[in-house]
């Protein structure tokens, strides 16, 4: 292993991959930390799966460049790049068993057969499946057969782990018990993962930095908090969990907060850059970070206000659910933890709404 | 570092693979069969007169009518027994392994063990005639063997496994969903049977059909061993005019033959859905 | 309700004894112990057998329609699979072309092949040779082994190739570990296939085995032509036993294979 850490960096530099007149990957640069756990996340058609084949090998860029650790790998073939993959429907080899699936990679390395076994022995642990080498993958349950890829995928050491969708097959009780595994074996093995979902919430609850690809293209980069509290386009604010959208004007800056008009009232919001009065914007806000403004607020935050009337109530347990019509028509949708304590809204009902100027982002 | 990266050689890897296999049948099937077929334009010159010869040939005529005939009849007669054992095969499981062990074991037979079965049964003092006479049904014993009726029966036998086979595919893919809506609308059963499965298993049956004319055009060893002297098929003319060593005639013959049967599984193969039902692996 | 169930039950069952009823009444006669053809037979024996065993005659065909048909096993398989490999891997058009020519012997009526063969095969000297039956026959038996490997190839998750890729194994590994070990009941399929297709063979043989080349079902016919005793019905029996043993050993190559990659994913 040479000084960068246990972990590859990855570079992407304009890269591009056409089929036929199409572009599904238009010009993608990213820049990949070792032992990062980077998610490319985006809807089918993304251009996400063709970047991880590119980055497998599996695919060749039409343009562009793939460097790992500093050196291009562009011409190298998928079996000399040393890379570990999870597929997404495992692409367990059916005519071994469990041990020879796992020891296979290290068959193609000439690891002698003693050596095999105890590494074969120690990946079955890392996953929690020892004892179950000598079985057949279609013996095997769903997430057993996930956690066997896993150990295949890694048992080689390699530097960089691609997984495509690897939970995708699985119900989501064991798709979340597994969400964690997965960031507890990033954290024991300290090598870079580049994951690939088109799912928001696994993106969320495992990644140090998603990647929300769009047309081919990335949409933006950043830390799963960052993308969820300061989405730079109206296509990240509306992916990546429930967005109100509310048309407005602008009508001045205060330094980095805009002041707009919607809906007859004030709004201001914080945007990434410096829209000229009159502009035509699009703010976003998150459904539960408004409450109705009789409830308990903290007054030393600067608040949006807004008339609004329920038009749909609806009780979820742990929360409550509104739909609000703004003015002359925008539709929100509010949520508010449930609690006995406060009173629920009935359809109908005029209400004034709140919400921190801080959760106001012009997009 | 930009550039476009060019395919890799490995596209001539197929070729290579397929090469040796298109070398050997090209040498010893098809330039053989096409080289004989030559012959119906190169012999005894280069002209279109031994085709042109066919409409007014009586031989021909007779032999091709009574092979198309043959074949029609045996078509409908394995259509009208196949219905109900692909329907069986597929709608009572409890008997579906018994019943395809009696399909397949006739099937895995070759045609000349089968031909030769149907010689020992309607021979003079075969199966059939020792029973008919036995049930006091006859005096003396029937001629069947060495009659059309024998090729007949002998080829509906011989082709009804192929025409079971792809109805019941084509049966066993209707939704049974559909059937109990059916019934549950209040249809009868008969009803449900003509406006539900008849229509749905179509494709299996125009498979089915195509396969067994097709099949039976080209028929040869059953009609030679069981059939008439007089009542011959394409194939035995062919055969015949070989023995003669009239090979311009065979060729006119062969290529009518090899024609017909393209022509018809051309024209099936378009029809909607029999493509698929077709991909069977047939023997 | 007793008629409605009974009568299409009665039916089938007929049909049913249509289908089985010549071979069984084969098999019987077979172990008839008279000199002449008759059913139902006046006692039973293994005459019939002693006869074909024991004659040259019938073991002479016997011998070499096996020895012929082992050649057509491997030279088919070998040709097929590779063919097998590359035809799905071919650009369309050519694709085509090639399946089509690979496949025609299914359609092309057995005369028009056989006569086209004697035609050049006598040209070439290849007429009363087992050659000349070798190379024919695996013309003949070759579409078998290609539907059969195709089948299996198409029912290989293409991923599977890609993992080996990732993996480090080497295309030619890749083939050798994974793509071979998966198809391999379909080859063996196919060659089952190609064996019996030789061994049943008959139009082609009449044409080209001559008098040097002479295979069993070649012999068989022979006979019925002149006499009809029932050393053929044991002969037929112990085909159709043979027969039977071979393709069920390949319906149980399918289905195990079937169930090793249904039961992924």
């Amino acid at each position: 292993m040479n000084g960068s850490g246990r972990g590859a960096s990855v570079l992407l530099t304009d890269l591009e991959k056409r089929f036929d007149r199409t572009n599904a990957v238009d010009g993608v640069s990213l820049d990949i930390h070792s032992g990062e756990f980077l998610t490319l996340l985006g809807p089918s058609g993304s251009g996400k799966t063709t970047t991880l084949m590119m980055i497998a090998g599996f695919e060749t860029p039409t343009a562009g460049d793939i460097a790992i650790d500093g050196t291009s790998v562009v011409a190298m073939p998928p079996y000399r790049r040393n890379i570990g993959m999870v597929f997404q429907s495992y692409a367990l080899f059916p005519h071994l068993t469990v041990a020879d699936n796992i020891g296979f990679p290290l068959k193609q390395r000439g690891v002698p057969k003693a050596e095999r076994a105890k590494l074969v022995a120690e990946a079955l642990e890392l996953v929690h499946l020892p004892g179950y080498g000598s079985r057949y993958p279609r013996q095997l349950s769903g997430g057993q057969q996930q956690r066997v890829a896993v150990a295949r995928a890694v048992v080689f050491k390699p530097r960089l782990l691609l997984m495509d969708e690897p939970l995708g097959a699985l119900d989501k009780q064991l798709r979340e018990n597994l969400q964690l595994e997965m960031r507890r074996l990033h954290a024991d093995l300290g090598i870079t993962f580049i994951y690939v979902t088109h799912d928001q919430e696994e993106a969320l609850t495992m990644s140090d930095r998603i990647a929300v690809m769009n047309d081919g293209k990335v949409a933006q980069i950043g830390r799963p908090e960052d993308l969820y509290d300061r989405p730079t386009s109206r296509f990240v604010a509306g992916f990546i969990g429930e967005s109100n959208f509310l048309p407005a004007i602008v009508r001045g800056l205060e330094d980095d907060v805009v002041v707009a008009e919607c809906e007859g009232a004030i709004i201001r919001a914080l945007s990434p850059g410096k829209p000229a009065p009159g502009e035509k914007v699009m703010l976003t806000t998150r459904p539960e970070r408004l409450r109705f403004a009789d409830t308990a607020l903290n007054p030393n935050i600067a608040q949006n206000r807004l008339s609004v009337t329920v038009t749909e109530a609806v009780f979820a347990g742990e929360r409550c659910r509104y739909m609000l019509q703004a003015g002359d028509g925008t539709a929100m949708v509010l949520k508010e933890p449930s609690s006995a304590a406060i009173r629920r809204r009935s359809v109908g009902e005029r209400a004034e709404i709140a919400w921190s100027v801080a959760d106001t982002i012009l997009v | 570092m930009t550039r476009d990266w060019s395919r890799a050689p490995p596209a001539m890897m197929p070729l290579l693979l397929v090469a040796p296999l298109v070398v050997f049948m090209l040498a010893f099937y098809a330039l053989p069969v096409v080289a004989m077929l030559m012959r119906s334009v190169s012999d005894p010159v280069w002209s279109v007169a031994n085709y042109a010869a066919l409409p007014e040939d009586v031989v021909f005529l007779k032999t091709f009518s009574n092979t198309f005939y043959t074949s029609l009849i045996v078509t409908v007669a394995t259509l009208l027994m196949a219905y109900p054992v692909a329907l069986a095969l597929v709608r009572a499981p409890r008997w579906a392994p018994l019943i395809l062990v009696l399909i397949l074991l006739p099937f895995w037979t070759s045609v000349l063990v089968r031909s030769y079965a149907w010689m020992v049964l309607m021979g003079r003092h075969g199966l059939i005639n020792e029973a008919l006479t036995a049930a006091g049904l006859l005096e003396r014993p029937l001629r069947i063997l060495n009659t059309p009726l024998a090729t007949q029966i002998a080829m509906t036998h011989i082709l009804l496994p192929y025409m079971i086979l792809p109805i019941a595919n084509a049966l066993r893919q209707i939704d049974p969903s559909l059937l109990r809506a059916s019934s549950g609308l209040g249809a009868p059963p008969w009803r449900t049977f003509m406006q539900v499965t008849l229509p749905l298993s179509m494709p299996g049956v125009a498979a089915g059909v195509l396969l067994v004319f097709v099949l039976a055009l080209g028929f040869y060893i059953t009609p030679a061993m069981v059939g008439g002297p007089r009542e011959i098929t394409l194939s035995m003319l062919i055969a015949q005019q070989v023995d003669h060593l009239n090979w311009a005639y065979a060729a006119t013959l062969s290529a009518v033959l090899l024609a017909t049967s393209l022509a018809l599984i051309g024209i099936c193969y378009r029809l909607p859905g029999v493509g698929n039902a077709f991909r069977m692996n047939v023997r | 309700m007793m008629a409605t169930r009974l009568l299409p039950a009665t039916v089938v069952g007929l049909i049913l004894l249509f289908l089985v009823l010549p071979i069984v009444v084969v098999m019987v006669v077979s172990f008839s112990s008279a000199t002449y053809l008759t059913f139902p037979p006046p006692a039973f024996g293994l005459k019939w057998y002693e006869a074909y065993f024991s004659s040259a005659d019938w073991l002479r065909p016997t011998w070499l329609s096996i020895w012929v048909a082992a050649v057509v096993v491997v030279l088919s398989t070998v040709l097929g699979t590779l063919a097998a490999l590359g035809i799905s891997r071919l650009p369309n058009a050519l694709r085509v072309v090639v399946a089509g020519l690979v496949l025609s012997p299914l359609i092309v009526p057995g005369i028009v092949v056989a006569i086209g063969i004697y035609y050049a095969f006598s040209r070439y000297g290849l007429v009363g040779s087992p050659i000349g039956l070798i190379l024919a026959h695996t013309c003949l038996s070759v579409p078998f082994v290609v539907t059969s490997v195709s089948a299996s190839l198409a029912g290989i998750d293409p991923r599977l190739g890609h993992a080996a890729l990732s993996l480090g194994a080497t295309p030619r590994a890749t083939f050798f570990q994974v793509t071979l070990p998966l198809i391999r009941p379909g080859v063996l399929v196919g060659a089952l296939f190609a064996f019996i297709h030789s061994f049943d063979e008959l139009i082609v043989a009449l044409f080209i085995s001559g008098s040097g080349a002479v295979t069993l079902p070649r012999r068989m016919w022979d006979d019925l032509r002149f006499q009809i005793d029932p050393t053929i019905a044991a002969v037929s029996t112990l085909t159709i036993v043979l027969t039977a043993a071979l393709m069920w050993g390949a319906h149980l190559l399918r289905k195990h294979a079937e169930r090793q990659l249904t039961k992924m994913g």
